[in-house]
Formats: structure tokens, C-alpha cells, sequence
């Protein structure tokens, strides 16, 4: 059996640091709330739809109370105080406020009790369609069998979402078993959520909730079909993250690219926003029983992916810490790793064999996802295919959860019909070719693999001493992740932040806490 | 004078074999092998052979050929635009620029508007480099600014205008519905319109640019895939000294 020999110290030290870092935004998470966590709150009160200007509801209903000085409070007691006041439906009282004809200032404070009953049973209704929803996933799981190991993940990326369903439709009759839409490329700093089917995208198709139930509609078809459940996924991350968890959880995507630190890292986002909307996302996650995924990969796009790969091992550790803080199980943590080495090093494949056996031992009860290579495909598309076979050999041989297909034309456009099939024959042939191979062989003693994975462990593990000792926000400051400097109170979407004062309510976070066994 | 046409080479001098590989909108069939032939007849090939036919599902199907064009080319009566000066690796520019700037160079780069993949802009500008080849921060005589992914050109414009910038680079990735050619345009147009386009040099790069297409679009240069940071950087280096001694 192939398998690691890791320092059982080293883990338990790393995991300690981890948790130390994590464990340390109990202020955040207790006493802030932002623009985003609010916006949630009111679509998961029911309040969906756009002005004719296309700003969405929830956006103008949360920029109403901000302007009136209404939101530290929080969105659920104005909106539930004007449903007693009023008489109307959360999503009446919306479009009033959208239409100016409610200031949401001028209603007298009902009684408590009537606001609490209001907002009890708002939120047992929201809570119960995600439950259903999460139900009928598990259903169908039991039905059909579970998914295959490692599950072929592909994306559709046209930016039509009906052109989209044709080529996902395609790719699950072929085999696919994860179809991920990939988003438009500017969406991750808009601070709303578009509304309604959407046709024109760049680089993807924007995440709306229509496109949302549109793809899963289609992929329920197959699955009917296939006998076999289709997972779908999108990204619940950039200024809109825990919006895009709500939207999920009520259209049962099945699986959410969220990550703890991506978006400071790599978008710009402000730290404090961040990781106060991942807390609340990743909650809605758990809840809603969707697998998260996180985007290790992406510090190998940056930086050099062995000099860097402790990076890789450290944010994951990280992630992992920070999903069990919102209620996350491993079985639902994607911890992400890439295939990224200069393919001219020599024994590329066994250092990525030490960096993919790496991540399944220290996370062996989590779906891991393996990323393809990108950084070194080129215009070649025979070698960016042939490279790709060598991602799926170590994907099978290693037991990854989600093998993220490389296409062959990776480098040059999204992915054409042809170029999604063929990535899909790619993996079945050779995990078909390899499965037991595993069980056949074993690293010989002192091996280069066996160190070099124990190398790369101490690394990370020295480093999140480091940054425990540190700060989390003091060590992205100077720019220990990922060679990008991101000061507390800089980028994106802080003026997003707020304090909540003492009669904030958030039912929703209270009762996924409580069933979630969270304190 | 005669002319030297050059074909396609398969295994034999002037067979003009070309492989070919695209998908229909039809099931796998005869039919839909007889419209693969048919569409690679319409383009004026022979000896069409359909060698694969690969089930997409959902109604489409790929094909794999091969065929023979008759079609040839004189290279001696090509004229492309291509980027002449000389490559220089790092120390070798570094002095260069000594010698003959006697001053810090500074280097603005961006990857603009939506564009959110820094890849491009990274492998040129940053520290580390890619595939041994240090990236401009490295440069002890390049002041290098990576401003990162989704810049306004307005904001990648106004830092420009406040470093006293040399040069302007800005990468752009995705190309789907010719996003990064209005993204280009957009902003040599406002740098025009600020008065900036005269000012620094403007580059451009990524993977579906050319030179060609850079000029074209009003830049000075442009970088396509297969450009590393010594190409950028010699260049930057040896036109503004080429600019300096006109001056």
C-alpha cells in the first residue's frame, strides 16, 4: 500500500498553530456583521428580484438601512418590525422600500415579542427549504450510489448559461460528475449579485440564482437519466460570498468554491471582510450540507511550486481551522493542492507525488481536490494533454476526492466541446488503467518522496508558528503569504464592515449555531 | 524570378497535409461524417480522410482528419511586425540601462478592467520570474509597479501619471468575445485624450497578442505567448536610450 510516513509531532504542531490562528477572530465573528452578511439575511427572508434598473432587492433594501442609520441593528429586525408595522410580506416590504414608498426610519419599533415570533418563523421556513434541499441530495446519494473517487470535475465557462447546459448536459452523459460554472471574470468584486438568466459573460457565466436553478434543473435531468447524481458547484467568494452560499443552498448547488483567505490574497478583498464573510458563508455551507472547496492552487500560480509548496500545506491547515469554526466537517472539506512543477525538473512526478500523498494524509477524511496543471500549458496542446495524463495518474494512484480535469487547450480559450470530452476519456483511461495500482506498491525506505513530504510539512509547520506568533493580519501585512502585501485596513470592501450594537439580530446564524453544535 | 512556394509537409515534400480536429452539432453517424467531409471539401481540400469520429453526447460529435491543401506560400514575400531589438538578460540590461540612462527606470503594470488572471502580468513583473528568468522587480535599475488584476485603465493611468512612468505594460488573458481588444482600446484612447500616450511607452501583452496586433491598436510593442521579462525589459531598455539620443 502506498503511503506516508509523516512526523506524527509535526501534524499535531502544525494543527495546533492552525487552530491558534483561527481560534483568534472570536471578536470578529461575535461582534461585526457586513453589507454582504446583511444582504443574506435578506434574501434568506425571502426578498429576491431587481428594480428595472437591474440593482437587485436585497442591495437597495441594505443600502436603505445603511443610509438611515438602521443596519447595526441588523436587516432581520427592520425588515421583520415593518412586517408587523405593516402587515406586508418581507418581500412587499422590499419592493416598497424600493419603489420610495416606505422609509423603513419612520415605523415605530413593534413589540419584541412580535418582531421574535415574525423572525422565528421566517427563519424555520428558510432554514426547512435548505434542510429539503440538503435531504434530496443525500436522497439521491443513497439512491444512485455515491460518487466515484476521485470525481471528475469539469467546467463550462461560455458565458450563455443555455449555451452552458448544452456543453454540462454533454459532459455529464460522458461521465462527468462535478460541473462547474465558471463565473465571469470581473464578478468576484461586485458588490451585488446580478439577477435573473444571464447570456454574456467573460471568461464564465455570472452566478445568479436563475442561472443557478436553470443548471440544476438540467443536471437533475441527467441524473434521472445516468442513474447517477450530478454535482454542481460555483464560487461563494469575492464581496458577494455569503450571498452566493444563500443562493446556493436554496437552488442545492452541491459543492462551493469558498476559501478562507483567497480573497484577500488574490482579489484585493479587505482581510476583516473576508474572514467575517467566510464565517457566515461556510455556516450557511454546513448547514446546507454543501462540500466547500479552497483554492490552494493558486499560490502555485503565483510562486514557485516547490520552492512555495509549504504555502499550499499551510493554507491548508488554515482552511481547515477556520471551516471547523463555522461548523464544516472534514468530509465536506475540498482542501485544495495543484500539479504545478516545471514539467523540465527532473523527478517532477515524484515531488508531485510527495505533495498530492502529502494532502491526502493529513486530510484523509476530506474530499481533496486536486488542481491541473495551468501555469505550464502552453499553445501545445499534445503536451498540455499528455501532462494532464501524468495529473490523473497521481489523482487515482493517491485517492483524491475531486480531480479538477485539465483541458488541452487549457492555455488558449475556454474550454470547446471537444476539448471537455477528451479531458474526460483522458481521466477514465487512465484511472480505469491504474485503479488497484496503489494498493500494489509502497515507497522504498528513506525514500525522496517520504522526506520530501516530511520537508514540506516542517516548512509549513515553521511557518504557522511563525504567523501564530505573529498575527494573522500582521503576517499578511508584510507579505508572508504568497509574496502579496495586504495590510489590515486595506482593500476592498471595508467600509462594508460594521459594529453590531447589542440588539443585533441574525435568527438565522443563531439557529444554524445551535443545530451545528457551535457555541 | 522564380518563386518559392512552401506547402504544408506531411511525410513528403509539397503533399500539404494538414490534420484537422473540430466538433458538429450532429450525432455520430454517416451523416454526420459525410458533413464533416463535405465542410472540409468546401474549404478546398482533397484526399480527405475522416479518421475519427468521437461521440460528444448531447448531440455533437468530433472529428479527426487529415487532408491535402494545395495551397503554398512565398516566404520571402512575408513582412511581419516583429519586436527587433536585441534580447539582454538581466545583468546585461541592468548596465545597459546604467550606461546609457544613467537612472532608475519605472515600470507600471496592470492587468486591466475585467481582466482578472495577474498570470501574465506576474511571470513579467514579479520577483520570482518565471522559467529562470527573474521578473522585473529583480531589475536594479527597474522601479517595477505591479498593480495587479481588474485595474481601471483611469487608476493604472493616474499611478502612471504620478511615478513619471518609462513605460506602461498591461496583460490581458482573456480574450472570449474580443474582451481584451476593447479593454485595449479603451485605454490608449483615454491616455490619448489625457495627453499621456506620448509620454512613456505603452506594451501590451498576452496570450493572443502579437505585435502586429499591438501596433495596430496604437502601442508600441507587444508580447505574445513564449515572451519572458528579458524580452520586455530589454526592449523597454533599448528604446528609450533609441528615444533619449533622437532627443
Amino acid at each position: 500500500m502506498l503511503k506516508l510516513n509523516l512526523h506524527p509531532q509535526t501534524v499535531e504542531r502544525a494543527r495546533k498553530a492552525a487552530k491558534g490562528i483561527a481560534g483568534s477572530f472570536d471578536w470578529l465573528f461575535r461582534d461585526y456583521s457586513s453589507l454582504t452578511i446583511e444582504r443574506s439575511i435578506v434574501r434568506l427572508m425571502g426578498i429576491d428580484g431587481a428594480d428595472a434598473d437591474g440593482r437587485p432587492l436585497p442591495n437597495l433594501v441594505v443600502d436603505h438601512l445603511a443610509a438611515k442609520n438602521l443596519l447595526s441593528r441588523g436587516a432581520a429586525f427592520a425588515i421583520a418590525n415593518a412586517m408587523v408595522n405593516t402587515g406586508s410580506t418581507a418581500q412587499e416590504v422590499a419592493e416598497q422600500v424600493a419603489d420610495g414608498k416606505l422609509d423603513l426610519s419612520t415605523l415605530q419599533p413593534a413589540s419584541e415579542d412580535a418582531v421574535a415570533a415574525v423572525l422565528d418563523q421566517i427563519s424555520d421556513q428558510a432554514l426547512a427549504q435548505i434542510r429539503e434541499q440538503r435531504e434530496f441530495r443525500e436522497s439521491q446519494f443513497a439512491l444512485y450510489g455515491p460518487r466515484r473517487q476521485p470525481a471528475i470535475y469539469v467546467i463550462v465557462a461560455t458565458g450563455n448559461i443555455y449555451e452552458d447546459v448544452k456543453q454540462a448536459k454533454a459532459a455529464a452523459l460522458e461521465g462527468a460528475d462535478i460541473i462547474a460554472v465558471i463565473r465571469s471574470t470581473a464578478q468576484s468584486l461586485l458588490d451585488y449579485v446580478p439577477f435573473g438568466a444571464t447570456t454574456v459573460g467573460f471568461g464564465g457565466t455570472y452566478a445568479t440564482q436563475e442561472n443557478f436553478r436553470i443548471m440544476r434543473a438540467a443536471l437533475d435531468e441527467v441524473s434521472a437519466s445516468e442513474k447517477r447524481y450530478i454535482s454542481l458547484t460555483n464560487y461563494a467568494s469575492g464581496l458577494c460570498m455569503p450571498e452566493i452560499a444563500v443562493m446556493g443552498a436554496i437552488e442545492r448547488l452541491d459543492l462551493m468554491l469558498n476559501d478562507a483567505m483567497y480573497g484577500i490574497l488574490f482579489r484585493d478583498i479587505n482581510p476583516k471582510r473576508t474572514l467575517l464573510d467566510q464565517y457566515f458563508a461556510r455556516m450557511v455551507n454546513a448547514y446546507a450540507g454543501i462540500e466547500i472547496q479552497t483554492g490552494e492552487d493558486n499560490y502555485l500560480t503565483t510562486s514557485d511550486a516547490i520552492e512555495k509548496a509549504y504555502t499550499v500545506t499551510a493554507s491548508q491547515l488554515l482552511n481547515e481551522q477556520f471551516a471547523l469554526v463555522s461548523g464544516i466537517k472534514p468530509e465536506k472539506m475540498g482542501l485544495g493542492h495543484a500539479f504545478e512543477i516545471n514539467p523540465e525538473v527532473e523527478n517532477n512526478f515524484s515531488l508531485e507525488l510527495a505533495h498530492a500523498m502529502l494532502t491526502k494524509a493529513l486530510f484523509p477524511n476530506s474530499p481533496v481536490k486536486y488542481m491541473p496543471p495551468t501555469k505550464f500549458a502552453s499553445g501545445n496542446i499534445f503536451q498540455t494533454h499528455l501532462m494532464n495524463a501524468m495529473f490523473n495518474f497521481i489523482g487515482q494512484l493517491t485517492g483524491q476526492g475531486v480531480q479538477l480535469l485539465g483541458m488541452l487547450t487549457e492555455a488558449i480559450h475556454t474550454p470547446h466541446i471537444a476539448d471537455r470530452s477528451l479531458a474526460i476519456e483522458n481521466a477514465q483511461y487512465v484511472f480505469n488503467s491504474v485503479k488497484d495500482l496503489s494498493t500494489e506498491l509502497c515507497l522504498a525506505e528513506g525514500s525522496f518522496i517520504n522526506t520530501r513530504a516530511n520537508t514540506v510539512l516542517e516548512e509549513a509547520t515553521f511557518f504557522l508558528e511563525k504567523v501564530e506568533d505573529e498575527g494573522l493580519f500582521t503576517a499578511m501585512a508584510k507579505g508572508d503569504f504568497a509574496d502579496i502585501r495586504r495590510p489590515e485596513n486595506g482593500g476592498k470592501g471595508l467600509d462594508g464592515v460594521f459594529r453590531k450594537d447589542e440588539a443585533y439580530l441574525n435568527p438565522f446564524l443563531s439557529k444554524m449555531k445551535t443545530e451545528l453544535e457551535l457555541s | 524570378m522564380k518563386k518559392e512556394l512552401i506547402r504544408p509537409y506531411g511525410d513528403t515534400l509539397n503533399d500539404g497535409k494538414i490534420q484537422f480536429s473540430f466538433s458538429l452539432p450532429i450525432g455520430p453517424g454517416e451523416i454526420g461524417k459525410e458533413a464533416a467531409r463535405i465542410i472540409l471539401k468546401q474549404l478546398g481540400l482533397e484526399d480527405i480522410e475522416i479518421c475519427g469520429m468521437r461521440d460528444l453526447k448531447g448531440g455533437f460529435t468530433q472529428f479527426i482528419a487529415y487532408a491535402s491543401t494545395s495551397a503554398g506560400v512565398d516566404p520571402a514575400e512575408i513582412k511581419v511586425k516583429t519586436v527587433d531589438t536585441p534580447v539582454m538578460d538581466m545583468e546585461a540590461t541592468d548596465e545597459f540601462i546604467a550606461s546609457h540612462l544613467g537612472r532608475e527606470i519605472t515600470v507600471v503594470g496592470a492587468c486591466i478592467e475585467s481582466d482578472a488572471h495577474t498570470v501574465g502580468i506576474d511571470a513579467i513583473m514579479n520577483m520570482k520570474g518565471y522559467n529562470h528568468r527573474y521578473g522585473l522587480e529583480r531589475y536594479q535599475y527597474i522601479n517595477a509597479i505591479n498593480l495587479g488584476a481588474q485595474v481601471a485603465s483611469e487608476d493604472l493611468l493616474r499611478r502612471a501619471r504620478d511615478e513619471k512612468a518609462d513605460a506602461i505594460l498591461v496583460s490581458q488573458v482573456v480574450t472570449q468575445k474580443n474582451i481584451h481588444i476593447k479593454n485595449l482600446t479603451k485605454l490608449i484612447e483615454l491616455a490619448e485624450a489625457e495627453g499621456l500616450r506620448s509620454q512613456m511607452l505603452f506594451i501590451c501583452g498576452g496570450p493572443r497578442i502579437s505585435h502586429e496586433l499591438a501596433i495596430e491598436l496604437g502601442y508600441d510593442a507587444g508580447f505574445g505567448t513564449g515572451s519572458y521579462s528579458t524580452d520586455v525589459a530589454s526592449y523597454i531598455a533599448i528604446t528609450l536610450a533609441g528615444q533619449r539620443a533622437k532627443a
